[in-house]
């Protein structure tokens, strides 16, 4: 999968698969291309080269279809600030077409005792969770969640982690994309780490560990990510400053 | 691609609705700010209903029966509002005293030039600045009376007279104008100033992008939003015209003739805010864009004042602005009860509309690409 904004190369030929049921983690610094390649796979932007196919679908040309069975959170998940979380729960299945208990649903993303606030009036936390609670208004087979835990106090990361180990209980997908390398550890089957728009390592965390760690006891996946992530913008800066010489010459 | 959904427009239409209502600043701006604006400019322009042009006469003439009866003549004709100058002085000086622009001076000897036999020629001076209107209903009242006045000495009667035909049961007070102009005004305001702003926050905030991975259109979420706009605007007709009409007596014709405009003013406006809204590249450029689409538009439209007593070239932009339908239609509608006049103006509304929102759909983004 490709895909440029002008001169700027966001994702560079970059191939994974995500299995049923597993939860699987894109890891990147910021700008490493994660959030270009979660929105072509929700059929919210075209690539420009390459092949994608989510659940069977083209998703920019099959996007309606696909919709019906996916769930997403967009990063910093908003909505209109004068509407309840069961408003918002029942906005949603009206839209879908779908029958749902609005209380079943915010039970399972643990928002049941704010139901009736208004959404300008929750915290960051329990936004985020208003975000997840209609990204399962469609019952998805497959759910999209770019930095959920991003800017949340660590109890409210705790409670979107345990809602993500939820949804794989009950057999769904998860693609998640996070910078917090424990989350990743703690929730993911299977992990990719990104930069500048390319895949640098993927496996399982304790693979990734295995293959690129410096074998050291207690090594987590943090230290390996900072390791691999550091080395490339160590390469990167010495391969950017090698033609620069070479043009000096010149000049 | 899927097909329009009725049940998808009204859902949102409800979550949309519920929240306007539950802000409180639009209900505000759309319900009980017109309200205020027909309470403010009635108040201003109610008051002194007369129509007459205050008029300073100095009486040179003492007080003689002649000079009392033509200033007596002037009073009849109703035009004019009299305030007697003393007698002497200087004339000008006296005008620019007291602020006043027309005045007409009796010479001395007045009663004794008319009555002279062989008569004497007389004149009567009539003071002011003959570009204005007012001096030149000034000039023309007075010579019909000074014309009257010699026919009268020559013993005379006119042989060509006029009579006039009142060309409508009614004469028409500013009111009558206002509240066409201000319901106009709201039709505008409250649908243009949101919808740019909601277009502009939506995309910032990437609201869009989130409802496009459900399966509403933006067409239905836009119809939802002139559906919403079109409720508020006929809530809105009627509280207007009610204040207009119970407590500055305005003249509401209340036919079906005005429903179009009704209709298509929020259509329109609503569609034009999102316009705007969506080709702009932020939150703080589109408000920007927004105004100046806006502004021009809230005064120029015959809103505050009717179109025709604005300067030729005014009212040539006036024409080419949008609101200017819907508030000319609306005159011609509550007012003048003109329909054919009124056939026009929705010809002219429905192209633009019809335009307008097929722009909307075309530049706003659901999603990326």
């Amino acid at each position: 999968m490709k895909k440029a904004y002008g001169a700027l190369q966001a994702v560079d030929g970059i191939s994974f698969s995500v299995t049923e049921g597993q939860v699987f983690s894109l890891l990147g610094p910021n700008g490493a291309g994660k959030t270009t390649t979660i929105e072509i796979l929700e059929g919210l932007r075209e690539q420009d080269g390459g092949e994608v196919r989510v659940l069977g679908y083209d998703p920019w040309k099959q996007g309606y279809e696909l919709h019906k069975k996916i769930g997403v959170i967009p990063q910093g998940f908003k909505f209109v600030d004068y509407a309840t979380p069961k408003e918002a729960i029942n906005y949603y299945a009206a839209l879908f077409g779908v029958k749902v208990d609005a209380g079943a649903i915010l039970k399972k993303v643990i928002l049941e005792d704010s139901a009736n606030v208004y959404f300008s009036k929750l915290s960051g936390g329990q936004k985020q969770k208003v975000g997840l609670a209609l990204a399962l208004v469609n019952d998805p087979q497959l759910v999209f969640l770019d930095e959920p835990t991003t800017g949340l106090d660590p109890q409210a990361r705790r409670a979107v982690w345990e809602v993500i180990r939820n949804l794989k209980s009950e057999h769904r997908s998860v693609l998640l994309t996070t910078h917090y390398l424990d989350e990743a550890e703690e929730l993911s089957d299977e992990v990719a780490i990104m930069n500048h728009g390319k895949i640098i390592a993927t496996g399982t965390p304790a693979e990734i560990i295995a293959q690129h760690g410096t074998g050291k006891p207690g090594e987590s996946l943090e230290d390996v990510f900072v390791k691999l992530v550091g080395e490339e913008a160590t390469s990167a800066a010495e391969a950017a400053a090698a033609p620069q010489t070479a043009s000096r010459r010149r000049w | 691609m899927s097909s329009f959904s009725a049940k998808r427009v009204r859902a949102d239409l409800t979550v949309f609705g519920r929240g306007y209502v539950r802000s409180r600043v639009g209900l505000f701006f759309s319900l009980i700010f017109p309200i205020i604006l027909i309470l403010l400019f009635g108040a201003i322009f109610s008051g002194n209903g007369t129509s007459s042009i205050p008029v300073y006469v100095q009486n040179n003439d003492n007080n003689s029966p002649a000079s009392q009866a033509f200033i007596k003549a002037l009073n009849s004709t109703n035009t004019m509002s009299i305030t007697l100058a003393p007698a002497g002085g200087n004339f000008s000086e006296y005008l620019s005293q007291h602020s006043g622009s027309e005045g007409i001076v009796i010479p001395s000897g007045f009663q004794s030039d008319v009555t002279a036999s062989p008569r004497v020629p007389v004149s009567v001076t009539i003071y002011g600045n003959p570009t204005t209107s007012t001096n030149g209903i000034v000039t023309g009242v007075t010579d019909a009376v000074v014309d009257a006045f010699n026919l009268h000495l020559a013993n005379a009667s006119a042989t060509v007279t006029t009579q006039s035909v009142s060309v409508a049961s009614k004469t028409y007070k500013y009111i009558d104008f206002l509240v066409p102009g201000l319901i106009g005004f709201s039709v505008l305001t409250s649908p243009m100033f949101a919808l740019v702003n909601i277009s502009s926050q939506y995309k910032r905030d990437k609201i869009f992008k989130q409802l496009s991975l459900t399966p509403m259109t933006k067409t239905e979420w836009l119809i939802s939003k002139i559906m919403w706009y079109t409720l508020l605007t006929i809530v809105s007709f009627f509280l207007m015209t009610a204040a207009g009409t119970i407590l500055f007596g305005a003249h509401v014709d209340y036919t079906l003739a005005i429903i179009p405009f009704l209709l298509l003013g929020p259509f329109l406006f609503v569609s034009l805010g999102m316009l705007v809204g969506t080709v702009s590249k932020s939150v703080e450029s589109a408000a920007v864009v927004g105004n100046l689409v806006t502004f021009p538009m809230m005064f120029l439209s015959g809103t505050f004042f009717p179109v025709d007593t604005m300067p030729a070239y005014l009212q040539g932009i006036a024409h080419v602005l949008p609101l200017y339908y819907v508030i000319d239609g609306l005159n011609n509608a509550m007012i003048y009860g003109n329909y054919t006049a009124d056939l026009i103006d929705i010809a002219v509304l429905v192209a633009l509309s019809v335009v307008i929102f097929g722009l909307a759909v075309r530049f706003f983004k659901w999603r990326e690409d």
